[in-house]
């Protein structure tokens, strides 16, 4: 049989999928040809830069091939040996019992039976379900789409997600800036040309872009930081952690302690104040609250002036340095870059992490955000931009919101991800805050309970896709909540075995969307996160033809919500009729693509480039506000937008607020995130008391060579990476880096197996000792798609598997931010003798 | 003059697409006569490799890219005793898997180590192809170029791709073997520091440091920017005197070898002269 290309996508971007005797032979990025619109091109310092006719995807996205074919696929429904809907549940042995193979029939008829079993015994509200981010790609198939419109149609507790990728930011920053509608992320509309055209300096602060992608982009940012180190733009990096961007770029590189930042930041306007370098005019009519916040860092409020000698104690940094900095930076137009989209980094995702990511707001803020060259930005958003073509992001309803009849969750029942173990194991339980607060601020103060009076506890739990084993703190909790008879039915469906999923009942085994047709746009979230595929060069819409039959047994998402539909009477409910390719149609005709080409052109040629505008006209991010005109970028979920507040950011006042209305709206006595912001020492940090017993602190970054858990050990390709994982007697090794010193005083040698630990568990990884970790700290990534417990299925035993959540703790940033903290985490290092 | 690899270290992120994309091309698909399959782990025809160079807080990481050297005069082509390995009239070298039995001379005879590798499984050495199999179809690179995002990989024929060699050079060009594969870029050493004044405790900025190498008395001179810093990069192995002059302070000597790797001096302290 001859070879048939196709064309689908992938949280890394588009590939060009080889196909011979129906098996994938080859996975290439997707090349354009002389057919597709044009590229920009953007002048500065007298060069022209354009970018390459090829999407740049990340390396995780070249794996498909093996990931499809991975040892690590689910290929038939399975049924727990000692689980029996109609005897004994052996609940205790999740995770500890292998599986048979059952048939799809029985599948289907034992999680549809426990389904009505439930649901007439205790009310829709007791099945709890949600899927993860990222393991599929596809605005169809995946969980904003077809799993929301199954679970919404027939009811269910649904699962309020944590922002854990920018905690600091969701629930610090919208309180100084706004942006309440981006999550607590800046606007970076065409902060590219402004940095090439403008700028002098890149300040990085715990922002690793070459690894992070502004999240889907893979490296198509990578070109922009080698073009503005042609350009003779300075990059500085501050982190504890020489990343990856850092290891190539750096030209200065400030390595403080982790949870010491914002006494850096502070320190950085005490020099401003004092040697009155910073934008006054711009402060004294774009801010509110400067004079307490002035106050505050000059010592007046609590005696304690936060100088660059009181940081340099905290944060090992020499004064000299962070006086050196704070010169260079007032002195040179400067983009702050901390975070992959403006905000994130792990410098928010640790205790009172709303302070500095307020601090960086504040700091932007004194040298002018906004004017030519001087912003927040990532580095990894903001290319010229066609914003007029309307294409749904994946986020944006999917087909439940394409239906003639959108399904609206009766339940009104919620359950907060970060406490789901105590839900089940522990409840009452109480939190404040939504989750994700992109609808306004007012939800960072929202109340819940569970049990919702009147409710029911939750017994079922339908969990789809991905883990939040490994990627959600203090995982033995997790362990423990699987084991609850509390839990009566566990049901996991997902592509493969991940680090949850053999604490399920009944396994259903998910066809990835390599196995089955959808539509998308590369990087594109939209919603919260609009605009989202400003992460790459050209704006790439995807028909994402199937490439090979389903592996195994294997069935589409939407094939197995249909079947399970149909068991519950509400099949023609669900689908309206329609397969999964009248949906794609359906959503085609719904956005702007059809006036730029046909279906059936698209559907061939499997991709569209949105051509650039003719006579484009940039408008930075926030140029309108330093101008004090009205907002002139495509931020559609700015609400002022195009109304008589256009001039206004999104704060109660309109202004950058030193001290925060909201604040002192709702939670004016919170002393954790005061309305103006503080530094208090981390709860968990260098100074805590439980440093004697564990001196380490541990920072869990976000991973270069896999998305979370997806890709990561299911593919040995990504485990050949010894910046991943190394192989030592078989087995593929998470790596944790320790520096020289302290792995010298423990007597740790390079790729010795060592144990990590701290109360919460122990974790074995691999030593590699290096001189990019700064002594004091240890470094390993989140996102192991291995829990690989020595004991199986033992609430704190030994993983091997590289799961960092075991170690890290489940307390929240502050008392009133329900965020999670895994970078405020002490452990001790030994060295494992096998 | 046929085919050639330059690749740009200075360009590299690490990102890995380049040994990804060799193990998607050739693990599990049958290349012959061009290739036999790469087995799925293990094997690197081209193998990235990360070099730390420093210490805290003046660490820099350079890619190291193993392969292949496609070598004019190859060693392995003379090595084999069955005749195996030819050189295509393009200038790739390749390992006929059908021809290879197994007795390994080239990789004892190979003087770039870790390009080529044995397959028990197969019993025959295998490595770097240039992707033959595709450039015979038409393609014009083959695939760890074709997913390189940063533009560091460049392929082509070699008189068209003149400029871009003139700036590289070839490793263990004193052995003579006539590499096909060029770098630009390859690290050489640093020596860095930072400058400051112990009374005040505020970095020097704008001193002038001078390094001489004291084998050949070549200098090289730098002034310390805005942080205090000095980071010179490009220096040959060896010994150096390294001098600090900044008017209204004592001259600072202070030696630095860095023969073996690359020096970070850390915190030098510039004591104010007296008499000023």
């Amino acid at each position: 049989m001859s070879e048939k290309v196709f064309i689908n996508c992938t949280g890394g971007g588009p590939i060009r999928v080889h196909v011979k005797n129906g098996k994938i032979t080859r996975v290439r990025p997707l090349v354009f040809d002389e057919n597709d619109a044009p590229s920009w091109t953007i002048e500065a310092g007298g060069q022209k830069f354009t970018p390459p006719r090829k999407a740049c995807v990340a390396s995780f996205a070249l794996t498909e091939k093996e990931r499809v074919y991975s040892k690590d696929r689910i290929l038939y429904p399975l049924k727990r040996v000692d689980f029996d809907q109609n005897g004994e549940r052996h609940p205790e042995n999740r995770g500890k019992s292998g599986y048979e193979r059952i048939s799809w029939d029985e599948a289907i008829n034992i999680v549809s039976g426990e389904m009505k079993r439930i649901r007439s015994a205790y009310g829709p509200e007791a099945i709890v379900s949600r899927g993860s981010s990222h393991h599929n790609w596809g605005n169809v198939g995946y969980r904003s789409s077809t799993w929301a419109r199954f679970f919404n149609l027939i009811g269910f507790t649904d699962i309020l997600d944590n922002p854990d990728s920018w905690e600091g930011w969701h629930w610090g920053a919208p309180h100084a800036y706004g942006f309440f509608w981006r999550l607590g992320n800046p606007e970076q509309y065409d902060l590219l040309e402004d940095a090439l055209k403008n700028t002098e300096m890149v300040i990085y602060w715990s922002n690793d872009p070459d690894s992070t992608h502004g999240i889907y982009g893979g490296n198509e940012s990578a070109l922009w930081r080698i073009w503005m180190r042609d350009l003779g733009i300075k990059q500085v990096f501050l982190d504890p952690y020489c990343n990856y961007t850092a290891a190539i770029h750096s030209e200065k590189w400030i390595a403080y302690r982790p949870g010491t930042e914002t006494a850096l930041a502070m320190a950085i306007a005490y020099v401003w104040l004092t040697e009155d370098t910073y934008d006054k005019q711009y402060i004294e009519t774009h801010s509110l609250g400067f004079d307490e916040f002035k106050s505050y860092i000059l010592g007046k409020e609590d005696g304690v002036a936060k100088t660059p000698e009181w940081a340099a104690e905290i944060c090992d940094v020499p004064a000299r340095n962070i006086i050196a900095l704070a010169r260079e930076w007032a002195s040179k137009r400067t983009m702050l870059s901390s975070g992959t989209k403006g905000g994130e980094g792990g410098a928010c995702r640790q205790a009172y992490a709303t302070e500095w990511a307020r601090m960086m707001v504040f700091l932007a803020a004194m040298q002018g955000m906004g004017k030519p060259g001087s912003n927040i930005w990532g580095t990894t958003l903001g290319p010229p931009f066609n914003a007029t073509l309307d294409f749904p992001g994946y986020a944006q309803g999917g087909i439940n919101r394409l239906a003639k009849k959108p399904a609206v969750n009766p339940v009104k029942q919620r359950i907060y991800r970060l406490l789901l173990p105590e839900a089940i194991l522990n409840p009452p339980i109480k939190w404040m805050g939504d989750g994700f607060c992109g609808n306004s601020i007012e939800q960072q103060f929202n109340k819940y309970v569970y049990p919702l009076p009147g409710c029911s506890e939750v017994k079922m739990f339908y969990r789809y896709g991905g883990a939040f084993i490994a990627t959600m703190t203090e995982t033995n909790r997790w362990v423990r909540m699987y084991q609850s008879p509390k839990l009566e039915f566990v049901v996991n469906q997902d592509c493969w075995w991940c680090t949850e999923t053999k604490f399920a009942d009944i396994i259903l085994p998910a066809c990835t969307n390599l196995e089955r047709n959808d539509i998308s746009e590369w990087a594109s979230a939209g919603g919260y996160s609009v605009h989202g595929a400003g992460a790459c060069n050209h704006r790439v819409i995807v028909y994402q033809q199937k490439c090979v039959e389903p592996v195994g047994e294997s069935k589409s998402d939407y094939q197995i919500f249909c079947e399970l539909a149909e068991r519950l009477g509400v099949k023609e409910e669900f689908t309206e009729g329609n397969t999964e390719e009248d949906w794609i149609k359906i959503m085609f005709d719904s956005s702007d693509l059809p006036k730029y080409i046909s279906f059936e052109e698209f559907k061939k040629k499997g991709y569209y480039i949105v051509p650039q505008l003719e006579n484009y006209k940039p408008t930075p991010s926030l140029r309108w506000f330093y101008e004090g005109r009205e907002c002139d970028t495509p931020d559609l979920g700015n609400a002022k937008r195009n109304t008589e507040k256009g001039k206004e950011l999104g704060t109660y006042s309109g202004k950058l607020e030193f001290v925060s209305q909201s604040l002192l709206k709702h939670t004016p006595d919170d002393d954790e995130r005061p309305p103006l912001v503080h530094y208090i020492p981390s709860w968990e940090g260098h100074q805590s008391d439980l440093a004697k017993k564990y001196p380490l602190q541990l920072i869990s970054p976000h991973p270069r060579y896999s998305f979370h858990t997806q890709h990561d050990s299911h593919v040995p390709w990504l485990s050949d990476i010894p910046g991943h994982r190394i192989w030592k007697d078989g087995y593929d090794y998470q790596v944790v880096r320790i520096h020289p010193t302290d792995a010298a005083t423990r007597g740790i040698q390079n790729n010795d197996i060592v144990k990590l630990y701290n109360d919460r568990g122990a974790v074995l990884l691999i030593a590699r000792i290096t001189e990019r970790i700064r002594p004091g700290v240890v470094h390993s990534c989140e996102g192991s798609a291995k829990y690989d417990p020595l004991e199986p299925g033992k609430a704190g035993s030994i993983d091997r598997g590289g799961c960092i959540n075991v170690l890290t703790p489940s307390r929240m940033l502050s008392k009133n931010v329900p965020g999670m903290a895994p970078n405020s985490c002490l452990v001790e290092v030994s060295k494992w003798e096998v | 003059m046929g085919k050639v690899l330059i690749i740009d270290i200075t360009k590299c992120n690490g990102c890995h697409n380049c040994q990804i994309a060799c193990k998607d091309e050739h693990c599990g698909n049958d290349w012959s006569p061009i290739a036999k399959p790469q087995p799925l782990s293990g094997q690197f025809w081209i193998g990235v490799v990360d070099v730390v160079r420093g210490t805290v807080p003046k660490v820099k990481v350079a890619y190291n890219h193993i392969i292949c050297q496609h070598c004019d005069d190859a060693p392995c082509i003379k090595a084999c005793p069955n005749k195996a390995i030819y050189k295509r009239p393009d200038g790739i070298v390749i390992i006929d898997p059908l021809k290879c039995k197994g007795a390994g001379d080239c990789i004892k005879e190979c003087p770039y180590e870790g390009v080529i590798f044995f397959n028990k499984e197969l019993n025959i050495s295998q490595k770097c192809t240039f992707c033959a199999h595709l450039i015979d179809k038409g393609w014009q690179e083959p695939r760890c170029v074709d997913a390189c995002p940063t533009g560091a990989l460049t392929f082509g024929e070699g008189a068209e791709l003149r400029d871009l060699i003139s700036k590289a050079e070839v490793l263990k060009p004193e052995i003579g073997v006539k590499p096909r594969v060029y770098y630009i870029g390859i690290p050489k050493r640093f020596i860095g520091g930072t400058i400051y004044n112990p009374e005040l405790d505020e970095v020097v900025i704008g001193a002038e440091v001078n390094l001489q190498n004291e084998d050949d008395g070549i200098s090289i001179s730098c002034k310390a920017d805005d942080f205090g810093d000095f980071w010179v990069d490009g220096l040959s192995p060896g010994k150096y005197l390294v001098t600090i002059k900044n008017s209204g302070y004592i001259h600072k000597e202070l030696k630095a070898d860095i023969t073996e790797k690359d020096i970070n001096l850390g915190d030098i302290a510039l004591v104010r002269n007296k008499s000023v």
